[in-house]
């Protein structure tokens, strides 16, 4: 994966393998201390989590290591499970199309700005994930609730107040305020780095401006549409810190369910069948989504060539991002 | 840093992926960040230290009525002995600072004081050993839960003269029938919290009907709050329903949790929300006309607020539940003395006292009555009389049928 260093053909092809090898132990070093992370963080608890979904609750609610059975993914077929599981999607669904319909045009008006707004505006972008995010959830219930500003401004333009906090507008609205950045920035860098001769090629050949931003530009950015849908999907349907406060827990998602049954209900071993389940969909909906996106990459996608600063702020912005 | 990075822009295979990458990475650090928000989350991560102790899980489970075998017997202490610094696990906004001063002085050791928000918490890091305490409250329930597991340690009364000040009433409960791990700490009652004004609505009298009855919840003016505890939620349904929850989970009555599920159910759309936090204070405020709650949250909202005029906690006429928190001793603990001092000390009269006249909440020590604040004796939503008193019954420990309870609680929300 390095860079396409071109050898010059006098050069021994023993040198080459060596500065291979050597460059290969290096990315190996730099890696180490990430690979090192995760194995302990990420690999061992969702090994644990796994192991734990076959375990046995016992009747005082204790883990029994014993016995071990596949009830708990039995049980993921309950009525009730499968319903949580429906309207977690749903609302994730949504969310994420909401995500794509308000986020796309903003980013396209940051990304058509001189480069130093275009540095301004990405800031206030996000500017809010720099404040903690329970805190935000709290001010939205605040500004949503029965005695707040939204409801004092309706009332006095005359249209009385309304209620809509502790409904699944709600929940709606925070899921899409929490995550609408991660949807801005994707798409953001997908249009900052497009080619925007094509569009004027496309203008030149008569293409009405609707017509060249279907045929070019949305092509051109399917790869930030589809990371920001990845990156929105995957944390709303989760959720359940913005279900619990804005939803006045009402709308049961399966982010409450699966962290009542390790906290309340006491059966770990349902709780991590259903975790399983979660990342495993996850996974392959991922792949999938990776696969056709590279393939799309590889295939109908004009390369950019455009080089310079640009591309550094782009990068730094998903660096910021992260 | 614009100009730093864009030194290097040669370096990048598949742009779009890497992008996606880094970005997804970006959202597992936000994410973990936002769960460090929550402790619950952190309860997978402890994991590993229950694992322990198996032998413990499979000997309990055939045996499930049998208390666990392996609870060493009394610790040798005298009255007031201490032996070492103690580590007090508490409930959030459960003492005055002062007492713990005031033991400190007394016995002068330090008291390392935290506080957990449910019993399920406190007992996860009881169970895991991924902390270490020396004095925990668990509610009635999870005392029979613990015991059950072994994890409480037996208590020396010796160590404990005090535990004599305690009412007879408190000293044989269906949770720990022999009475050897648990002393009294406070106790409350869960019922409403409603406005005067729909009090009168309801003809003067409190009743589950204002929660369950489609025509006499239409009677309420504002909103309507349940609290997010399955236990709780199934227990009003059954009270409502003419059911002593006593029997009906003593006897493991499946059919009748289920009555009580439907009827959760069928009431969800009435309700604001469910809330186990706020609901004393979305009371007082306005939120809601109507809460479901723990008497000890209401008296404080009430006083807080200064609404005695206005708003009221009542206790169903058909009755309510009654809980216990009680004091009892980790069986991994290390400071065994200075927790039976601390005990023998919050069971003292006048101490047991300041312990109700700060929290609100019944005091379970006969002796300490003459020092309690008139306005807390005297308040029947926290003193009952007799006949709401007898209507009172505890929430047992469910084994299996929890699972049920749990179920139905979630169902309502489906």
């Amino acid at each position: 994966m390095g860079p396409a260093r071109r050898s010059s053909p006098t050069a021994g092809a023993a040198g080459e393998e060596a500065a291979a090898l050597a460059r290969r132990r290096q990315g190996m070093l730099l890696a180490s201390p990430g690979a090192l992370y995760l194995l302990i963080f990420f690999v061992a608890p969702l090994g644990l989590i796994s192991v734990y979904s076959f375990a046995t609750r016992t009747s005082t609610g204790r883990t029994s290591l014993s016995g071990w059975n596949v009830e708990s993914y039995r049980a993921l077929g309950d009525d009730i499970i499968v319903g949580i599981i429906g309207r977690s999607a749903w609302l994730a669904t949504l969310t994420t199309v909401l995500c794509v319909v308000v986020g796309y045009p903003f980013a396209y008006y940051i990304a058509t700005r001189p480069r130093h707004v275009r540095a301004v505006l990405l800031v206030m972008v996000m500017i809010p994930f720099w404040t903690n995010a329970l805190v935000r959830v709290f001010a939205i219930r605040f500004l949503l609730g029965s005695n707040g500003p939204a409801s004092a401004l309706s009332e006095s333009l005359g249209f009385g107040t309304f209620r809509i906090l502790f409904t699944p507008t709600a929940v709606t609205i925070g899921m899409v305020y929490s995550f609408l950045t991660f949807m801005v920035l994707p798409l953001y860098v997908a249009l900052e780095r497009m080619d925007w001769s094509l569009t004027e090629a496309a203008r030149d050949l008569y293409a009405s401006g609707a017509k060249a931003f279907w045929k070019v530009t949305l092509p051109l950015t399917r790869s930030g549409i589809v990371a920001g849908c990845v990156l929105v999907f995957v944390p709303s349907f989760g959720s359940y810190v913005v279900p619990d406060i804005l939803g006045g827990a009402k709308t049961l998602l399966v982010g409450s369910y699966i962290a009542r049954q390790f906290r309340d209900a006491r059966n770990w071993p349902l709780g991590a069948a259903l975790s399983v389940l979660l990342i495993v969909a996850m996974l392959v909906a991922v792949a999938l989504n990776q696969r056709s996106g590279s393939g799309a990459e590889d295939g109908s996608r004009p390369r950019n060539r455009r080089r310079g600063p640009d591309q550094g702020e782009a990068e730094t912005v998903t660096a910021v991002a992260s | 840093m614009t100009k730093a990075r864009s030194a290097t822009p040669r370096w990048q295979p598949r742009r779009s992926r890497l992008i996606l990458v880094a970005a997804i990475i970006g959202v597992a650090g936000l994410l973990a960040a936002a769960c460090g928000d929550d402790e619950e989350t952190a309860e997978p991560a402890a994991a590993p230290e229950t694992t322990q102790a198996p032998e413990t899980t499979e000997a309990a489970a055939p045996a499930e009525e049998a208390p666990a075998e392996e609870a060493t017997g009394a610790a040798a202490c005298a009255a007031g002995e201490t032996d070492g610094d103690l580590a007090f696990y508490n409930w959030a906004e459960y003492i005055d600072d002062e007492l713990l001063a005031a033991f400190e002085a007394e016995t002068g050791i330090n008291v390392d004081y935290t506080t957990y928000e449910s019993n399920e918490e406190m007992l996860t890091k009881v169970e895991s050993g991924a902390a270490i305490f020396d004095l925990v409250v668990p509610s009635d329930y999870m005392v029979d839960t613990m015991r059950r597991e072994g994890l409480l340690l037996e208590l020396n009364y010796d160590a404990i003269p005090n535990a004599a000040n305690i009412a007879t009433e408190f000293n044989n409960p269906p949770f720990d029938p022999e009475h050897k791990y648990h002393v009294a700490y406070q106790w409350g009652t869960t019922g409403i919290g409603l406005t005067y004004e729909v009090l009168d609505l309801l003809g003067g009298e409190s009743t589950w009907a204002v929660l369950f009855d489609p025509d006499t919840a239409a009677l309420v003016p504002g909103s309507i709050s349940m609290l997010d505890d399955a236990p709780e939620t199934v227990s009003a349904a059954l009270k409502y329903l003419g059911y002593s929850i006593e029997d009906v989970i003593n006897n493991r009555n499946e059919d009748a949790v289920r009555e009580a599920g439907d009827l959760l159910r069928a009431t969800h759309d009435r309700l604001l929300k469910y809330d186990s936090v706020t609901f004393g204070d979305d009371l007082v405020n306005g939120e809601v006309d109507v809460a479901h709650g723990w008497s000890g949250g209401f008296a404080l909202s009430i006083f807080e607020a200064d609404a005695y005029e206005t708003h009221v906690y009542t206790i169903p006429k058909e009755g309510g539940v009654r809980w216990v928190d009680t004091m009892a001793i980790p069986h991994n603990a290390d400071n065994i003395c200075s927790a039976h001092a601390m005990i023998n000390f919050l069971t003292d009269a006048e101490n047991g006292a300041q312990l109700t006249n700060w929290t609100y909440y019944g005091s379970p020590n006969a002796a300490s009555t003459p020092y309690i604040l008139d306005e807390i004796l005297e308040d029947p939503g926290i003193y009952p009389p007799p006949e709401v008193d007898a209507r009172l019954e505890f929430i047992p420990h469910a084994g299996d049928l929890a699972l049920l309870i749990q179920d139905m609680h979630s169902q309502a929300k489906s």
